[in-house]
């Protein structure tokens, strides 16, 4: 349900495995590697995690949208290694009964994703390459 | 006591490993580790105050006291997505 994988995403598959009678909605994000990056051209992207703990992180999130929201049909996946330009780097699948409930939920999930689970990019160009860091904020403790 | 420490993306980069074991003192704290591990190598140094402290899989204060076969990281600002 929360992996890091190295394998081609699918959201379609995904999707398919949230896919319920008592929901009326299902919210999916994909994250697409960019060709360009601050007016840079980007040849390619390398992802990597810290697999134990981005997935521990990934069912944190989980277990938060199931006490936000009461929802519990929540997938995600990142893979790691290295993207091309235009290739999917993460899928978020969330099913709702209603689609206020699905789309919030999915929103919490990515932006939280940036935020707690240990992934890093690595920005490939044609002159050089640099570890991409996000904002540095202390994570809170559990 | 023995921990283990997992390095990633420019600390793996810096330290040339993905993983290091040490022995430390008992009572060493996550802080006194980092420490240790830039008197080891100061190109480290420029992180500490970005980065963010793991052990055993969770996110821990810099205060937290290591117990033998801890897994320990040293986290950059993540970006994944």
């Amino acid at each position: 349900m929360f992996e890091i994988v190295q394998d081609i995403l699918d959201v379609r598959t995904l999707a398919l495995q949230v896919a319920s009678q008592s929901d009326g909605a299902i919210v999916t994000f994909s994250g697409i590697v960019r060709g360009t990056n601050q007016g840079k051209k980007v040849l390619f992207l390398e992802y990597e995690a810290y697999p134990e703990m981005a997935g521990k992180m990934m069912e944190r999130i989980g277990k938060e949208i199931l006490d936000t929201w009461g929802l519990s049909s929540v997938r995600m996946q990142h893979r790691v290694g290295r993207l091309n330009v235009g290739e999917t780097s993460v899928v978020i699948v969330v099913a709702a009964p209603h689609r206020d409930d699905a789309f919030a939920a999915c929103q919490y999930a990515i932006n939280r994703l940036k935020r707690i689970v240990p992934i890093w990019k690595k920005e490939v160009f044609e002159d050089g390459e640099v570890w991409v860091e996000g904002p540095v904020e202390t994570v809170e403790v559990p | 006591m023995k921990v283990r420490v997992r390095l990633f993306a420019a600390l793996r980069e810096i330290v040339g490993q993905e993983e290091v074991e040490l022995e430390l003192a008992s009572g060493t704290t996550v802080s006194g580790l980092w420490e240790k591990l830039v008197s080891r190598n100061d190109r480290l140094a420029p992180y500490a105050k970005s980065i963010n402290f793991a052990v055993n899989h969770d996110f821990v204060s810099r205060e937290t006291q290591l117990a033998p076969d801890d897994e320990v990281a040293f986290l950059p600002p993540v970006s994944g997505g």
